[in-house]
């Protein structure tokens, strides 16, 4: 595997808070198209890392590139977001009182400043781009309705689809089916397989069931580093990854 | 202009809001201009001050409205916006003074020759014409907005921190204004105005044009902020109001929407206070004491957080009410506002407006 096969490259990164190390020499590579798993107990460090990854948190050492030419630790958040990093976060955080299809709209890739956002209008094809996400997302019939008014699990899809108006290359995905009922955890797993393969996608989670249905491969993470990557039956007869997280 | 009337179709409260400004402008030139003086329909100088000074307190309470509604930035510092775009308006004033002044001083204010002072500081250069005057009643609280904005949004300053610092920012001018030597006539502030453009402020026929202007600056504002609040920057805004940090999650430069916002917000309360002073007659530091800020949001709150033509209906209703009370029962006043404001929050979380069965969507 050569440097350009990956999309996203970290490398011996390492976070500390009052000395806590949240990441510990963390290197982690993600490819193209891939549908990443990552497991790990709580205080492992997966929400720092993609704290890392969109900016919001800086590492004290090691490095983060988006692809071979973004390098991470320089940018801004809103810089991150707009080079193709979309992020979902764990709780569900939709614009509440604006209406589904709004929601969509803001999250429409193109200029965000100020005064062309102002001007802006819906053309005709950023029209037929939010139809086809909500289509994939299942919530045309619900458009014009405020995103408060949706089931827990609709606001995550609802959020997925922002996520999907961005075009974004790689997608972070925080806890997708915490909550969920049975139904919409499989309806989520199916989104996300369909997602990826146009997508890169990285998903946080807990349920072992969900990551068993939908990881190709699986990261594991204990006290901010790689414990073990492998296929999901790999990590799971790991001796480490049993003493460490799965237990019994 | 299509755009306009499609936003305004679907703004009910909004249109309600500009009839009345309307029938405001047509009836009060009508009522003081061709009825005679003692006849029920000719509104007295005192009556036409107050509806004035209504309408200023509703511009500034559409400008609160505008940053706290749909901005969730929740600023107690408006006072002093709206006071600097006062105090820009009572400059031009003064400098139409001449020598009917006290002092009789060709140039310089009656304070300034009672300190002794020989010249005109630089500060108030230019301010003798009228269209400089106008242009610093914008600018003046617009790029105070701009810096003070800029320096607390960038550094992520939000919600209480903000408010309180809005607060202090009011009270720090206030203390200012109050100095002799800061060159504003201290704690008198400006007063005794003669002419606006050549119109003696005495004549009815000014105070009518005065009001007029009034109603179609509030007009013009109250649509800037529904066209601002209905376009994609709008959905932005709240979006920021609601969720601030998954909006920049989104990629919007947050800071900037805010900041613009903020600034015009800024622009339109220094107007509503440029149009005040002439009306009332005069500006002094007590302008920008810090619980004229929270008034403003007792006012937005009453009326109806986050719907425009809300804020102003509470801006005139609860100066209606405090014009009665403090004329009727003065020591109650104070008590009354305090219970208002909480009986609003608690029972009436979208203000008066909340009341009228909705058929618009305003949120």
């Amino acid at each position: 595997m050569t440097e350009r096969d990956h999309i996203l490259y970290l490398e011996h990164l390492t976070v500390s808070f009052d000395g806590f190390k949240a990441l510990n020499n963390l290197t982690l590579y993600v490819e193209p198209g891939e549908l990443r798993c990552i497991i790990g107990p709580n205080g492992a460090g997966k929400t720092t890392m993609m704290d890392v990854v969109t900016g919001k948190t800086r590492p004290d050492s090691g490095t983060a590139w988006f692809g071979s030419r973004l390098d991470l630790l320089t940018m801004t958040e809103p810089q991150i977001a707009r080079a193709g990093i979309g992020r979902k976060f764990q709780k569900p955080t939709v614009f509440e009182y604006l209406t589904v299809f709004e929601n969509l709209e803001l999250a429409l890739a193109g200029s965000r400043s100020f005064w062309h956002v102002l001007r802006a209008r819906l053309s005709g094809a950023e029209h037929d781009r939010v139809a086809e996400v909500l289509e994939v997302i299942g919530l045309t019939d619900r458009q014009t309705e405020l995103a408060r008014t949706l089931a827990h699990g609709q606001k995550q899809w609802l959020e997925i689809g922002m996520l999907l108006m961005q075009q974004p290359e790689l997608l972070l995905v925080d806890e997708p089916v915490a909550g969920m009922t049975p139904q919409e955890t499989e309806r989520t797993a199916e989104l996300l397989v369909s997602l990826a393969g146009k997508h890169s996608v990285v998903v946080v989670e807990h349920d072992m069931d969900f990551v068993r249905s939908i990881a190709r491969r699986v990261t594991v993470l204990h006290e901010g580093s790689v414990l073990a990557e492998g296929s999901m039956d790999d990590v799971q007869n790991d001796q480490r990854v049993v003493d460490v997280y799965l237990g019994a | 202009m299509s755009r306009v009337f499609a936003v305004l179709k679907a703004d009910r409260g909004g249109l309600c809001l500009l009839g009345l400004l309307a029938v405001l402008a047509l009836g009060v030139p009508m009522s003081v201009l061709l009825t005679p003086p003692g006849s029920a329909l000719h509104l007295s100088p005192y009556v036409l001050t107050l509806v004035g000074k209504y309408l200023c307190y509703g511009m500034l309470a559409l400008a609160v409205d505008l940053i706290w509604g749909y901005c969730g930035i929740l600023s107690l510092g408006h006072a002093a916006f709206f006071s600097l775009g006062g105090y820009a308006m009572g400059m031009y004033l003064m400098r139409q003074i001449g020598t009917r002044g006290v002092y009789g001083d060709p140039i310089l204010p009656d304070f300034m020759v009672f300190l002794n002072w020989k010249s005109l500081p630089w500060f108030w250069l230019g301010f003798d014409d009228f269209w400089y005057a106008a242009v610093m009643i914008a600018l003046v609280p617009g790029l105070l907005a701009l810096v003070f904005g800029w320096l607390a949004f960038r550094s992520r300053v939000t919600g209480v921190y903000l408010s309180i610092i809005t607060q202090a920012l009011s009270y720090a001018l206030m203390l200012a204004f109050f100095r002799n030597d800061m060159g504003f006539g201290g704690n008198n502030g400006f007063t005794d105005f003669k002419d606006l453009l050549g119109f003696s402020l005495q004549n009815p026929a000014t105070r009518v044009a005065l009001l007029v202007a009034t109603t179609a600056l509030l007009a013009l504002s109250y649509l800037t902020c529904r066209l601002l609040v209905m376009s994609r920057a709008g959905r932005v805004i709240r979006a920021v109001r609601d969720a601030e940090s998954r909006t920049r999650f989104l990629g919007y430069p947050v800071e900037s929407y805010k900041l613009w916002v903020f600034v015009l917000s800024a622009v339109i309360a220094g107007i509503a206070g440029a149009l005040y002073v002439p009306q009332v007659g005069i500006i002094n530091p007590s302008e920008f004491a810090p619980i004229n800020s929270i008034e403003v949001v007792i006012w937005v709150a009453v009326g109806g957080r986050g719907t425009l033509f809300g804020a102003v209906a509470g801006a005139i209703l609860v100066n209606y009410a405090k014009t009665y009370f403090t004329g009727a029962l003065p020591e109650v006043w104070l008590y009354a506002l305090g219970a208002l404001f909480v009986l609003v929050t608690m029972f009436l979380p979208r203000g008066l407006v909340g009341l009228v069965p909705a058929g618009h969507k305003s949120r």
